[in-house]
């Protein structure tokens, strides 16, 4: 167990380090980043000041050392817009993303779950297609669509929730229910093939064979063991819906990290993109982390080679 | 011939009557791409046209003697014709970006698991930083570095998505290199070029396929969601997802605006995922 935690571990910082590398050189795609970073108005002169500033005159090798250093030590730099450390501009938006990203988990789980479930246990009722239907048109429903919808029924026509902004729990809802509609899909999805895997097994079989009614069968045996893969995608889902936020928040004017990073795409302050970005996948490579881990605690046969053992 | 036929029409049209045969989504693809093929001649007037005497209007108004079969947006551009347009914007971004990322992918997919050894570690490690990155994370970032416009969207598509194809054609390679054909042709000297263009990649366009559609529907999502928040294909082209951000800001008096292109996007994309879960049913029929 040690061994594999360390490699998993292992690999995790392998992965980070790649991150800030492949980040590092997407700034300099264009060749000189100085441009990213200063107004569009800046003359000649600005410019080769800024350059200087910033040490981006020095050796690539120089600057990319230093770049780890700031980093890992969480110093993300400075927005040359608003002038105030990335750092305290992230960490004022980050409370509305999580609260966005908790109701959407709500959502996904509270009615993937059950929804997967019944579909697995209802198999071939005629119903069960326009379920699987709905499920299915989840998936292919981009959030900007849908979350336009909504505001046109509920916040508009009906008027029975705010079109868009923040302030209060019913604020909340719309974004929550258009973010976490994809998420819901995969859970459905994921509950499904798992129960039905489950009711395959021989034990189920045996259960039913000793007369077990189904309510105490659903309960005590088959919720119990297909919710490891469902706990574990909970993990992926996670780092799914921060990314997700991205568009959902622009959608309702949700005052979260997503519509702060296509602010700053728009207002050209890229280092606080930048932090973002770094952000995500640092959430990202710790979710991975944790579902792995999660999984091989609960089914030791997952190691790291995925060979089972 | 016919047997070609018949199991094209067993993809298409399954016996087993579950729900809509998938035919009826291949035809909703096949007529989308038709009219964006076809929408220089299709369109009732030119996309681009502003009418600011027939601004907002709802769909079916005549105004100064063109008729909105569908509405007009803000600058009384005609939507129907703004649609078609779009459609054309959606497919090709898809279409390149997949064409693009696929190639990519699979070339390096292949090599990882041909070569084995480092080659295999770097590629693969590569792999999984590119994955660490959520998606539309990375492309906003590197739009931020390239700026928008056509070119660079499918490009930015590119650079995010080709992982996926890397993973797939990874592992399909190491499944098949081990067969007795491709070691045979190695022992017989064949180079490696040759072997995995001959040999092993005939061998996994199958699976491939599957992600490459799967992938075709994610990648119209991608180009309609950069769009929508301005960092796509810039006015006064005409995207689904620029004239998605449109109508939301007009969602209170002209709904029309965001209602229509949505459709076309859900019908694009839903159609695209179930020919894809069809045709992966259809090549790997244990997962039936």
């Amino acid at each position: 167990m040690t061994s594999f935690l360390l490699r998993r571990l292992g690999q995790s910082l392998v992965a980070l380090f790649g991150v800030m590398t492949l980040v590092f050189f997407i700034q300099r795609l264009t060749g000189d980043p100085t441009y990213l970073l200063v107004p569009e108005t800046a003359t000649q002169e600005d410019i080769e000041a800024m350059r200087h500033a910033l040490g981006l005159d020095r050796p690539l090798f120089v600057q990319y050392v230093d770049f780890f250093r700031d980093t890992l030590s969480l110093d993300f730099g400075k927005s040359f817009i608003q002038n105030v450390p990335v750092t305290t501009i992230i960490a004022s938006r980050l409370p509305y993303t999580l609260e966005l990203a908790a109701g959407a988990l709500l959502v996904a789980v509270v009615i993937g779950v059950p929804l997967g479930l019944l579909l697995a246990l209802a198999q071939k009722k005629f119903w069960t297609n326009g379920l699987m239907g709905i499920v299915l048109a989840a998936q292919s429903m981009p959030t900007f669509w849908s979350g336009i919808l909504m505001i046109l029924l509920f916040g508009v026509s009906l008027g029975w929730l705010p079109p868009s902004g923040s302030g209060s729990f019913a604020h909340l809802i719309m974004p929550s229910i258009a973010l976490g509609l994809l998420s819901m899909a995969t859970y459905a999805r994921i509950m499904r093939s798992s129960v039905l895997d489950e009711l395959s097994k021989d034990y189920i079989r045996s259960a039913r064979a000793r007369g077990v009614k189904t309510r105490r069968l659903v309960i005590r045996h088959l919720l119990r063991n297909s919710a490891i893969p469902v706990i574990s995608i909970t993990a992926l889902e996670i780092s799914q819906l921060l990314a997700g936020a991205v568009i959902v928040e622009t959608v309702f004017a949700w005052p979260g990290l997503g519509l702060l990073t296509v602010q700053s795409v728009v207002s050209r302050d890229f280092v606080v993109v930048q932090g973002v970005v770094l952000l995500g996948a640092l959430v990202t490579i710790l979710m991975n982390f944790l579902a792995d881990i999660l999984y091989s605690f609960v089914d030791p046969r997952i190691r790291l080679d995925g060979t089972g053992g | 011939m016919t047997r070609a036929l018949q199991s094209l029409r067993m993809v298409f049209f399954p016996a087993d009557g579950k729900g809509i045969p998938v035919g009826v989504f291949v035809i909703i693809v096949a007529f989308m791409v038709l009219v964006a093929g076809l929408a220089p001649l299709l369109a009732p007037v030119d996309p681009n046209t502003q009418n600011l005497m027939g601004r907002l209007k709802p769909p079916g108004t005549v105004a100064r003697g063109t008729l909105f079969v569908l509405g007009s947006d803000e600058l009384g551009r005609d939507l129907l014709s703004r649609l078609m347009y779009g459609a054309r914007v959606s497919l090709s971004v898809a279409f390149l970006s997949v064409l693009l990322s696929g190639l990519v992918g699979t070339v390096l997919g292949m090599v990882a698991g041909y070569k084995r050894g480092w080659v295999e570690t770097v590629i693969m490690r590569v792999v999984d930083i590119f994955l660490s990155i959520p998606a539309i994370l990375l492309a906003i970032i590197t739009v931020a570095v390239l700026g928008p416009g056509f070119v660079n969207v499918i490009l930015v598509l590119a650079l995010t998505r080709w992982p996926r194809y890397a993973r797939v054609a990874y592992g399909q390679t190491l499944s098949v290199a081990n067969m007795p054909y491709v070691r045979l042709s190695t022992a017989m000297g064949a180079s490696w070029v040759r072997i995995l263009a001959l040999h092993i990649f005939p061998n996994i366009i199958a699976a491939l396929s599957v992600v490459a559609t799967l992938e075709f529907g994610l990648m119209v999502l991608f180009e309609a969601g950069l769009s929508f928040l301005g960092l796509g294909v810039q006015p006064p082209t005409a995207s689904w997802g620029a004239m998605l951000s449109v109508g939301r800001n007009y969602v209170s008096n002209a709904w029309w605006i965001a209602t229509f292109p949505g459709i076309c996007l859900f019908l694009l994309v839903l159609s695209v995922n179930l020919i894809g879960d069809r045709l992966s049913d259809y090549l790997n029929p244990k997962s039936r």
